[in-house]
């Protein structure tokens, strides 16, 4: 079995706000192995671009802190190296592509100029290799009139055609994990089709591992091996794809399960989880889902379930499941 | 067959391409390059199609967001690109855009809840002692928390700042929405819940909508029909149930095709589109999509198709239909 590539131990990222303490991120582990496809899935808001973000040691702070836990990348704590070592980890071992690539590329550069930068620092290309590099990333993202392109502003480029040359900056180094946040919302499918043959080809030729976060589960269960799934902060279930979709334990994923719309099967009405996420300030000691889940006993309104394994290591976090599977 | 609410036709929307040391114009990317179609007042017409087709182009197009190049757009058959800066002004209220990208369409330096109310206000439809009361409910209506009322932007997931954009639509009252991938950031259980949304205040209201999207499964579920853009133009236009069921264009069966399922075990056919994708600066002659079509004859390089009713107004242009 491939070794550990990240692994999050107990991460907790909190934000301080006007109103209290946001705790995005709160007690979170779990890995990425080398060449692994891990999809991190959950309501908006849970937590995935703030856990994403952690890693790249991008939190904005203040309001943001990380304040406990540790970060292992390939060998390293992450949250020990200093600012110019992580800055090299940075695009080059790690590359990301953000979930708003209109906020994420620099409106006064030429798209030209910001796929040439990195390649020009990690890589120490001359400026003409980066060029040529730079075309090359272009078309291998789909996107035509690769020359005129180099020479544009993103403003004048659609949003799919933004997003893809964030995927194109983020693979320019070579990176050992991807992290692509949402990296295919603003494309069509069969754009889409071809961004995701084009991850799963690098991720073999290079042995690249990906951390994709997204909220289409017909994606994660075409490209992922293992996934996670988040509520409120907290990692609620984890398990590889087949068993995750086939044979989902905790109350939140089945109805996530049940609420997407499958191409081919019409119906009336969508089924929806009743209520909304909480309020992420001053939650108390209870499952965080327990408002919304039609399973709630007494014990859940009093205490947070912890994360319990199978013997398949099928893990989730639900007192349904207590005593019948070991801590 | 109920009346129509928005006419448009042989729609064009060209954007000057600049260049040389004098900025001149030195050709064009046609976005929109004559598209025709008409929307029902209580339905939903969904368009569909890749990045950079021309879809939201011809959402702003059409409650002239954007000026138009060529054509004409109807609403209750008032011609909107005639009227002048005060007529338009009046009808801004009734028709509606929730936009793409949630962030850059919120002030960063304005509370939410200020956002959602502003329009109302500056439209002179409510007092400020009655704003309030009518934010939140609309913020709970879109499920968003009243405590989430005097909050900034940033301080919100994508997700939330995407109901926070239909919140901004929906308190005006509009009779037309322009829904620009007003779902594809939420999650499921969010967007089941926005689907159903939208759909009961159609029902209640009346609401008619134009909705952009890329994920053909929510498609199918809210569309009354759906038109299929490639390069500019409509290809296929048709029922859902027609469109799902008897894709007649080439590019519509590439795209059904291509939407994952999702269920681990399920491997299927793929119609791969091998080619270059063309720029919409220099169109493909005849059939532009002949440079990816795996169908394309000799025929397809040299004579643009007709886009033609083939019965029960399912249209398609496409020489081998
Ligand atoms: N700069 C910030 N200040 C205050 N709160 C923040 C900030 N950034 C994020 N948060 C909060 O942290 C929580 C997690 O946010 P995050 O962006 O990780 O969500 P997400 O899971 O990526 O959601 P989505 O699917 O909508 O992108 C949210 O409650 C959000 O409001
Ligand atoms: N303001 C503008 N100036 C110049 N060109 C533009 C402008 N807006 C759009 N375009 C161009 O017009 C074409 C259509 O863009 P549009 O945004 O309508 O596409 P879209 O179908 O909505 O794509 P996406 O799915 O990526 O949002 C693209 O080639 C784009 O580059
Ligand atoms: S712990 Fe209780 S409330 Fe929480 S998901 Fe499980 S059954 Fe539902
Ligand atoms: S007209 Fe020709 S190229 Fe165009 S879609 Fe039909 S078969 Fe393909
Ligand atoms: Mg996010
Ligand atoms: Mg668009």
């Amino acid at each position: 079995m491939a070794k550990n590539l990240v692994e999050f131990r107990n991460l907790k990222t909190f934000f301080y706000t006007e109103e209290g303490v946001v705790k995005a991120v709160n007690d979170v582990s779990f890995s990425i192995r080398e060449g692994e496809t891990v999809c991190v899935v959950g309501e908006s808001g849970c937590g995935k671009s703030v856990t994403a973000l952690s890693l790249m040691r991008l939190i904005q702070s203040p309001p943001g802190k990380i304040v406990g836990g540790e970060i292992i990348f390939d060998g390293r704590d992450i949250l020990k190296l200093s600012d110019a070592e992580m800055r090299r980890i940075r695009g080059n071992e790690i590359g990301m592509i953000f979930q708003e690539p209109m906020t994420s590329l620099n409106p006064v550069l030429t798209i030209g100029e910001q796929i040439m930068e990195p390649l020009m620092v990690h890589k120490l290309m001359t400026k003409k290799e980066a060029w040529n590099k730079a075309i090359e990333l272009i078309k291998q993202v789909g996107i035509p009139r690769a020359e005129q392109i180099m020479t544009s502003y993103p403003h004048e480029l659609s949003g799919g055609m933004r997003q893809r040359i964030m995927i194109a900056i983020a693979l320019s180094c070579d990176p050992k994990l991807l992290i692509a946040d949402e990296p295919t919302t603003a494309l069509d499918v069969t754009i889409q089709a071809q961004i995701l043959d084009l991850l799963r080809k690098i991720k073999q030729e290079r042995n690249m591992a990906l951390m994709l976060i997204t909220h289409d589960l017909g994606i994660v269960a075409e490209i992922a091996d293992y996934v996670v799934v988040m509520y409120a902060g907290k990692v609620i279930e984890e398990a590889p794809v087949r068993e995750l979709f086939k044979n989902s334990k905790h109350p939140y994923t089945r109805g996530l399960l049940k609420a997407k719309p499958i191409i081919g099967q019409r119906q009336e009405r969508l089924y929806t989880i009743p209520g909304q996420v909480p309020n992420p300030i001053g939650l108390g000691d209870y499952c965080y889902f327990s408002d919304r889940c039609e399973y709630a006993m007494d014990i859940c309104h009093q205490k947070i379930p912890q994360l319990i394994s199978d013997e398949n290591g099928h893990k989730v976090a639900c007192w349904l499941y207590e005593g019948e599977w070991k801590k | 067959m109920s009346e129509p609410l928005i006419e448009v036709k042989n729609l064009k929307k060209y954007f000057p391409i600049r260049g040389g040391i004098l900025q001149r114009t030195i050709g064009y990317v046609k976005a929109v390059d004559g598209v025709t179609f008409t929307i029902n007042k209580g339905e939903t017409l969904s368009l569909v199609g890749e990045s950079g087709c021309g879809k939201s182009t011809v959402g702003r197009t059409i409650i002239r967001l954007y000026d138009k190049t060529d054509g004409e757009v109807f609403y209750k058959s008032i011609p909107i690109h005639n009227l002048k800066k005060n007529e338009l002004r009046k009808l801004r209220p009734k028709m509606q855009l929730v936009f793409q990208d949630p962030f850059s369409s919120l002030n960063p330096r304005l509370r939410v809840g200020d956002a959602i109310g502003e329009a109302l206000l500056d439209h002179g439809l409510i007092s400020r002692n009655e704003l309030r009361d009518k934010v939140i409910e609309t913020m709970e209506i879109c499920g968003l928390a009243p405590y989430h009322v005097d909050r900034y932007p940033h301080e919100f997931s994508g997700g939330q700042r995407q109901r926070i954009g239909i919140a901004r639509a929906l308190i005006l009252d509009p009779e037309f929405i322009v829904l620009d991938e007003p779902v594809s950031s939420l999650d499921v259980s969010i967007q089941a819940q926005i689907i159903n949304l939208l759909m009961d205040l159609q029902q209640q209201k009346g609401l008619t909508y134009l909705f952009i999207s890329h994920d053909l499964s929510v498609v199918e579920h809210i569309s009354t029909r759906v038109a299929v853009m490639y390069l500019g133009n409509i290809v296929e236009m048709a029922s859902r149930d027609e469109l799902f069921d008897h894709p007649l264009h080439p590019y519509t069966q590439a795209l059904l095709s291509a939407v994952p399922i999702p269920d681990p075990d399920l491997k299927r056919e793929r119609i791969i589109l091998e080619g270059d994708i063309p720029s919409p600066a220099n169109p493909p002659k005849g059939c532009k999509f002949h440079t990816r079509c795996p169908l394309a004859k000799d025929i397809c390089r040299e004579q643009v198709p007709e886009y033609k009713d083939v019965g029960g107004g399912h249209f398609v242009a496409c020489h081998l239909v």
